[in-house]
């Protein structure tokens, strides 16, 4: 049997012209889904906390809803499932860009549920007994305390949105796998090309790495 | 040298605190019983009893971080109705009341001037500058304005509970709520935080104390109440509950802590 493979460097770099293409929109659907999974996360978080029945009930359904199926699946059905009940088409970006937020959402609601009530009893009674609003003691006491200690747990979800979207490729977003996979389909080089795919993700996820870690470290003044 | 109530406070003048009947339940727990409690102005009252008492239960229906169920309560004029939840009429009480805890409850991502200044700065409404030197001036005054930039956990417990002072301070209240302020304290810090309050009781501030220190309670008590399973059991001078107690279960607390 002939295992005389050799490993091409020179395909696996000259792929990465072409995947680098893909990075704007690994970026856009990450960042843009999770900017606005942070939104959902901070409403539904907070509704799930509430003391009223009817606002915290459909924060449960949500959360549980979107942290219970497969990214793949919810993407899958807003790209071909919603369409057929607008009656349009809805741009593959766009579908990318929604399933990661209601996906994120989910998971940064618990998040954020669990960093505010992780604040002590006495910080909020300290808030109201000067005469803070029960708006203000959570604005000003409570929430940027909170926020401290959820940059961690938001970290985590920021990577794992990152790599969520390499499963976008089956809707046909130019994203970094789906530009692998079409180098590859002219190329035959899957070992060299996927090793530099893994690689490139590894650079955007170690970037935010160390910017969280910065962050983290500059929330520490103050503990 | 001691005064006594009728020195400095005028029994014509509207109490701060008016509270008739007053009933707490935990669920099936009965916490207060029928408090009848009336504060005057300038007055400074010591509750004293055994923990689980329900004497910081009752100091915390003043400000509304507790609810009662029966009874009435007026603080300040305002009425603050039984199962009350938030309201204006809460906040606004909140804004007249002052309140130093056990557990000091800085907030630790603030410095302690940002501590100081933040209610007047975000309820009051003054500004910056206003409410930067009104708290240099509390800060003097409890002795800390050199830590004024350093954060809560820089400071040792005693240094922190009289941050919490001058914080509940700046608000300019007229009644001050202690809920055990020296009992999460060291010993050898104890005194510095009784020190500033027995200033601020001799400048006439309105307070109600929920303490264990009972040298201090005669000491700066108009009034002291024991309160003994959520019932007000005996109520008087300092010289007449410590010294000549008529209440059986009084003289069996006193017995307890006055000892050692």
């Amino acid at each position: 049997m002939d295992i005389t493979f050799q490993f091409d460097w020179q395909a696996a770099f000259a792929s990465i012209p072409y995947l680098l293409k893909g990075i704007p929109y690994t970026l856009l659907i990450s960042f843009g889904g999770l900017a606005i999974g942070f939104v959902i996360g901070i409403v539904f978080g907070l509704l799930r906390i509430s003391p009223v029945f009817w606002l915290r009930w459909p924060a449960i359904a949500y959360i549980e809803i979107f942290r219970g199926t497969p990214v793949l699946v919810q993407v899958l059905f807003i790209f071909y499932g919603l369409p057929q009940l607008l009656g349009g088409p809805i741009d593959a970006v766009s579908a990318g860009i929604a399933a990661i937020a209601v996906n994120s959402g989910a998971y940064i609601s618990e998040v954020v549920r669990g960093g505010v009530q992780s604040i002590e009893r006495g910080q909020r009674e300290a808030g109201l007994s000067l005469g803070l609003s029960q708006i203000k003691t959570f604005r000003y006491v409570i929430w940027p305390q909170a926020f401290r200690r959820m940059i961690p747990a938001l970290g985590n979800q920021g990577i794992i949105s990152i790599k969520d979207t390499s499963l976008f490729a089956v809707i046909g977003v130019g994203e970094l796998v789906r530009q692998g996979q079409i180098y590859i389909a002219t190329t035959f080089r899957a070992l060299e090309v996927y090793l530099m795919v893994a690689l490139l993700y590894l650079v955007i996820t170690l970037t935010l790495s160390l910017a969280l870690r910065m962050l983290e470290r500059k929330g520490l003044v103050g503990q | 040298m001691k005064r006594t109530a009728a020195m400095k406070t005028d029994p014509t003048a509207e109490p701060i605190v008016r509270m008739e009947k007053l009933n707490k339940h935990f669920g099936q727990l009965h916490v207060l019983k029928d408090i009848d409690l009336t504060v005057a102005p300038g007055e400074v009252v010591v509750i004293i009893g055994a923990s689980g008492s329900g004497k910081s239960t009752l100091i915390r229906c003043i400000n509304g971080l507790e609810e009662f169920q029966q009874g009435h309560l007026d603080v300040d004029g305002k009425v603050l109705k039984p199962h009350g939840k938030a309201s204006k009429t809460l906040q606004q009480i909140r804004t007249e009341v002052g309140m130093v805890f056990q557990q000091f409850n800085l907030f630790p991502h603030l410095s302690v001037l940002d501590n100081v200044t933040l209610a007047p700065r975000k309820v009051r409404h003054a500004s910056r500058d206003e409410a930067r030197q009104t708290a240099e001036r509390l800060l003097e005054r409890v002795g800390i304005a050199d830590q004024a930039h350093k954060y809560p956990a820089q400071l040792s417990g005693g240094q922190q509970q009289r941050v919490a002072l001058a914080r509940a301070l700046a608000m300019e209240p007229r009644l001050m709520l202690f809920d055990e302020p020296t009992s999460a304290l060291d010993p050898e810090m104890i005194g510095e935080v009784l020190d500033a309050m027995r200033e601020l009781a001799r400048d006439g501030m309105t307070m109600v104390i929920v303490t264990h220190e009972m040298n201090f309670a005669r000491e700066v008590a108009d009034r002291v109440i024991y309160i003994h399973q959520g019932e007000i059991i005996e109520q008087g001078t300092p010289d007449e509950v410590f010294d000549n107690p008529q209440n059986e279960r009084t003289q069996s607390f006193l017995s307890r802590v006055l000892t050692h």
